[in-house]
């Protein structure tokens, strides 16, 4: 069972959310990927505004239509805009099917502004998702989180799900930034296929703590599915990795929606 | 795990300074290529990116190669910012037999428009080697801080081919490295890449629509990279049989042959 927790529609070809989803999940099936996250619409924006947020979560359920037995949705949202924010998570996660909140690069996440969005994420059983890198060469931009951020954000919020994305990038770093946190799981996703990296992160932190996620289409589903299948770990701890992992998290939220998990 | 027999091009021998892996010790790493259907690996060494004694770096190279000949193809190491390089080059050829050379022009401190690459470029055509420049061995991103180095700018190849059409030559690792449109005009003029570093979903296909399945090496980078990570590319990107033989051996085999 392969569950993917880490995919967008920005750069795949085609016109329509549809059209691109229909491509994706091509490529998904020819690596065996079952289900898959989605977040973010047709392109990236770095510092949406309150009308980009929702335009770029409708692409999302626009692309998701087709596939609820497929693919779950993460809601956009931005520590910049926090009551448009709270408003895309009513309409997305709340009243809608999404089941997680993405958080970008607009604002860092250990900034106060964004507690009352991760407060209500973590009401509803959403996962929370954060981009984060440790970027050694001067590109970190003003409102990029690393994996240090998001520790803080963790002490504040014990309860959450927090998804520590790239798992910092530095993954040598971003293990250990988190490693004191339990509420904090790492992802695997958009990184170069670095040998060590997903038994390190075992041997740190626990597989528990280990997500499977690729990052397609900007990085190949098969160079992100070979660090778990090749890693030097056991079967059952590849198993967690690749999807029990996801689905246990995503287990409650699933079921308060009355759909099987 | 071995579903046709492979050329990686992107091997490397020793260690890497910044990381231990388990597959750093030559025994080690020949069986993981064994079990992964590998039939010839091209190997360069890690050390000849740090150790400015050239000479023994591919002494050592060699040697190791020596032990598994069925399997280690050397890619002797070159350093073209050190005085008499072109005795290195000399003994890679006439004393090791290598077929090929390596250079890591980041790490050395030039670029490829340098007056020695097109010396060697000329040297190694009149000796049939291929010439595998490595674009870069880390995302710039997660460089050491003590050891950052930019990628390898390959725009001045375009002359160097120009000039010495017969070169046989392999750019390992060069994604990020690489403008947009460069991997067409490149591989236009004669240059082939490898797939280590080649991302984005369906990747690899849409990298042989650009270039063609003739230019583009199987390769691993091992032992830094996944092996699996470069294998599943394959299937990812669905090239057909003809496309996926060409580029998994057929490619790899012409670059090799004697002219
Ligand atoms: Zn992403």
């Amino acid at each position: 069972m392969i569950w993917d927790l880490h995919c967008h529609l920005a750069g795949l070809p085609g016109r329509t959310p549809e059209e691109r989803m229909a491509r994706l999940m091509e490529l998904a099936d020819r690596m065996g990927i079952e289900r898959l996250c989605l977040y973010m619409g047709l392109e990236f924006v770095v510092r949406p505004t309150p009308e980009q947020l929702r335009r770029q979560n409708d692409e999302v359920l626009q692309a998701l239509a087709h596939w609820h037995d497929r693919a779950y949705g993460f809601c956009y949202v931005s520590g910049e805009h926090v009551d448009a924010s709270l408003e895309e998570i009513e309409r997305c996660v709340a009243e809608g099917p999404m089941v997680g909140i993405k958080l970008w690069v607009a604002r860092r996440c250990s900034d106060a502004a964004l507690d009352s969005i991760v407060a209500r994420a973590t009401e509803l059983g959403a996962v929370v998702f954060q981009h984060t890198w440790f970027k050694q060469d001067g590109t970190q931009l003003a409102g990029e989180s690393t994996p240090l951020d998001l520790a803080t954000l963790a002490v504040r919020h014990p309860q959450a799900i927090l998804v520590c994305g790239h798992t910092g990038g530095l993954w040598e770093l971003g293990i250990r930034a988190v490693r004191a946190h339990p509420n904090i799981y790492v992802d695997l996703a958009g990184s170069d296929p670095t040998r060590g990296m997903v038994e390190m992160a075992v041997r740190e932190l626990g597989a528990q703590r280990v997500l499977y996620g690729s990052d397609a289409p900007g990085r190949s589903f098969a160079s992100q599915l070979g660090k778990v299948l090749a890693a030097e770990i056991t079967a059952q701890q590849r198993q967690l990795i690749l999807g029990a992992n996801l689905r246990r998290l995503l287990g409650p939220i699933l079921r308060a929606k009355g759909r099987e998990a | 795990m071995a579903d046709r027999p492979l050329i990686d091009t992107n091997v490397y021998l020793f260690r890497w300074p910044f990381r231990r892996v388990t597959v750093d010790e030559p025994a080690a790493l020949v069986r993981l290529l064994e079990e992964q259907g590998v039939v010839q690996a091209w190997a360069g060494s890690l050390e000849g990116v740090f150790d400015r004694d050239v000479s023994g770096v591919n002494q050592r190279l060699a040697a190791v190669c020596a032990a598994y000949p069925h399997l280690l193809a050397p890619m002797g190491s070159l350093n073209l910012a050190l005085p008499d390089w072109q005795d290195d080059l000399r003994r890679c050829h006439e004393l090791y037999g290598m077929r090929g050379v390596r250079l890591h022009p980041n790490y050395h401190g030039y670029t490829l428009d340098a007056p020695a690459v097109r010396a060697l470029w000329e040297a190694a055509a009149q000796l049939s080697l291929v010439v595998q420049v490595v674009a870069l061995l880390e995302d710039e991103r997660t460089q050491a801080p003590a050891c950052a180095v930019p990628h390898v700018a390959l725009a001045p190849l375009l002359d160097h081919m120009r000039a010495v059409p017969q070169a046989r030559v392999q750019v390992l690792n060069a994604q990020r490295a690489l403008r947009p449109g460069e991997a067409e005009e490149l591989a236009a003029a004669g240059v082939a890449f490898d797939l280590a570093t080649v991302e984005g979903a369906g990747g690899v296909g849409s990298l042989v629509e650009r270039i063609g399945p003739q230019r583009l090496l199987f390769g691993s980078f091992q032992p830094l990279f996944y092996f699996e990570s470069a294998r599943l590319k394959l299937r990812e990107s669905s090239l057909g049989a003809w496309a996926e033989e060409q580029i998994c051996v057929e490619n790899a085999r012409r670059l090799l042959a004697a002219a």
